[in-house]
């Protein structure tokens, strides 16, 4: 799998930011949104299929997180550390190549 | 030198205020504890206190400005009283999670309905789970000295939390005694310039105060607020140590009344102790082998002390004025649960009393003795008992 274009970014703060809790829940440096990984609350999961995939870049361009991004053959890369289960992207699929399943922990 | 006035409860907190020199005070008035802006505002109109005084158009308002000008960076106080602090309710579990040492004085009265201005405790009692230390004064001296003994430990780095020191509704409030005022340059050397190190602004330190907590960090976060409550007890114990060598007035956690040979201990809380310390002394002359407890620092709950005082005796009498609806007393199940894994324990006994500012009388006292003796020979008959209750309107 292709890397996060972000991964820099992320490095970066897990370097700088402490992961000790402060008092009072401070957030001291900038960037604390990076880390903090949003996509815990997520009850439905989207499964890609890639024979179906017509590369349109809908859900790329729909993914209000944005937790989708593109490999180098522009197929979309789901982020689950962020992806929040949404369904946008399964809903603006016009090949039905993304389904949402349910996820179970 | 110290100087000694006579003056309303209401008086003593804006004085304690006002030593305790606050950068920020907002407050909205109500019964009893309006005198305490009032005064306050005064002190800042003449110039004796240099301080902001914000107006605010509800207590909603006076804790979410006492907890932005907490939050910035400089020493806050505010005061209510019953509705006023349940209004307050959201931002004190805010105040206490961002960890601002704001304290606030209450004047405990009643909650409605129906509407009562009068004293008990079920105000504060009611807020005893937000995180805020808890401090029940039994004279205007000591809601003097316990506001700035609140200051003191709020601010305490191993603490940091917001603190509250209530006094009873008239009773103290509206009640004028002899206090004595300390010297300012004493409560300068007690309390210290207040120099935030965590939370303050400052345009070269940019920070994210209040933030989201997602479930993989809200628990810590409270658990943090815990183990800041735990530290409180030490740092209580030092404050009050420190207090008595400069000051000579000695506070404890809780405070025994002729208790070494008692069977039966009543335990309460603010000025009604100061009526049971009276009563013991006039059963103790009758031969009755009875003592008195006073609770002072209601949170952190001094549980310790509690077993230490269970050794003690055959019967703990709780009287408070407080009800927790279906459960019972809230002191007393704080009593309860810290002797339940103990192997002997005394009898504990319930007693809700003087509710909505009803003069708890030498007579009801005796009923709640009678009970107490009845208890050790023949056993434990309710789970709680209401003392006072005119059964004949019911």
């Amino acid at each position: 799998m292709a890397e996060s274009p972000f991964k820099a970014d992320i490095e970066r703060a897990q370097k700088e930011l402490t992961e000790k809790m402060t008092p009072g829940a401070i957030a001291y440096i900038p960037g604390s949104s990076v880390i903090n990984k949003t996509g815990s609350w997520r009850v439905f999961k989207p499964e890609f299929n890639k024979d179906k995939c017509v590369r349109c870049f809908l859900c790329y361009t729909y993914c209000p997180e944005p937790a989708i991004y593109l490999d180098e053959e522009n197929y979309p890369v789901f982020d689950y550390d962020y992806c929040k289960g949404c369904g946008i992207c399964a809903n603006e699929c016009p090949t039905k190549a993304i389904t949402m399943v349910r996820e179970v922990k | 030198m110290p100087m000694k006035k006579v003056m309303k409860g209401n008086e003593a907190a804006a004085w304690a205020a006002k030593l305790a020199k606050p950068k920020v005070i907002a407050a909205f008035p109500i019964t009893p504890s309006t005198l305490v802006p009032e005064k306050i505002s005064e002190f800042v109109a003449n110039g004796e206190l240099d301080a902001e005084f914000i107006k605010v158009e509800s207590e909603h308002s006076a804790i979410s400005a006492c907890v932005g000008a907490s939050a910035a960076g400089v020493r806050t106080f505010t005061a209510t009283a019953s509705q006023g602090l349940a209004l307050m309710h959201e931002i004190l579990f805010i105040a206490a999670g961002m960890r601002l040492p704001i304290v606030m004085a209450i004047g405990n009265r009643a909650l409605s309905a129906p509407i009562n201005i009068w004293n008990d405790w079920q105000d504060t009692i009611s807020e005893r789970d937000t995180g805020w230390i808890q401090f029940y004064a039994e004279n205007n001296q000591e809601a003097l000295d316990l506001i700035l003994i609140a200051f003191k430990v709020a601010e305490d780095e191993r603490v940091l939390l917001p603190a509250m020191t209530g006094f009873d509704a008239f009773i103290l409030t509206h009640t004028v005694e002899p206090v004595e005022i300390p010297d300012q340059e004493l409560v300068d050397e007690f309390l210290g310039e207040y120099k935030p190190k965590h939370a303050y602004l400052d345009p070269k330190r940019p920070i994210t105060q209040g933030t989201l907590g997602f479930p993989a960090h809200y628990m810590e976060a409270r658990y943090k607020v815990w183990e800041a409550m735990e530290n409180a007890r030490e740092v209580i114990k030092e404050a009050f140590e420190e207090f008595e060598k400069k000051f000579g007035r000695k506070y404890q956690m809780v405070e025994e009344y002729k208790t070494d040979d008692a069977e039966i201990i009543m335990i309460t809380m603010g000025s009604l102790a100061g009526t049971l310390k009276e009563f013991v002394d006039k059963k103790r002359e009758e031969g009755v082998k009875i003592g008195a407890a006073k609770i002072t620092v209601y949170r952190p709950f001094p549980i310790e002390e509690i077993r230490a005082l269970a050794k003690k005796a055959k019967v703990l009498a709780i009287l408070e004025k407080d009800v927790s609806f279906g459960s019972g007393g809230a002191v007393f199940a704080d009593v309860a649960r810290s002797l339940i894994n103990e192997k002997e324990k005394p009898i504990i006994l319930d007693f809700i009393i003087g509710l909505g500012g009803r003069d708890v009388t030498f007579e009801q006292l005796e009923e709640a003795l009678g009970i107490a003796e009845k208890a050790i020979k023949e056993g434990v008959e309710e789970d709680v008992y209401w003392i006072g209750l005119r059964k004949e309107i019911l």
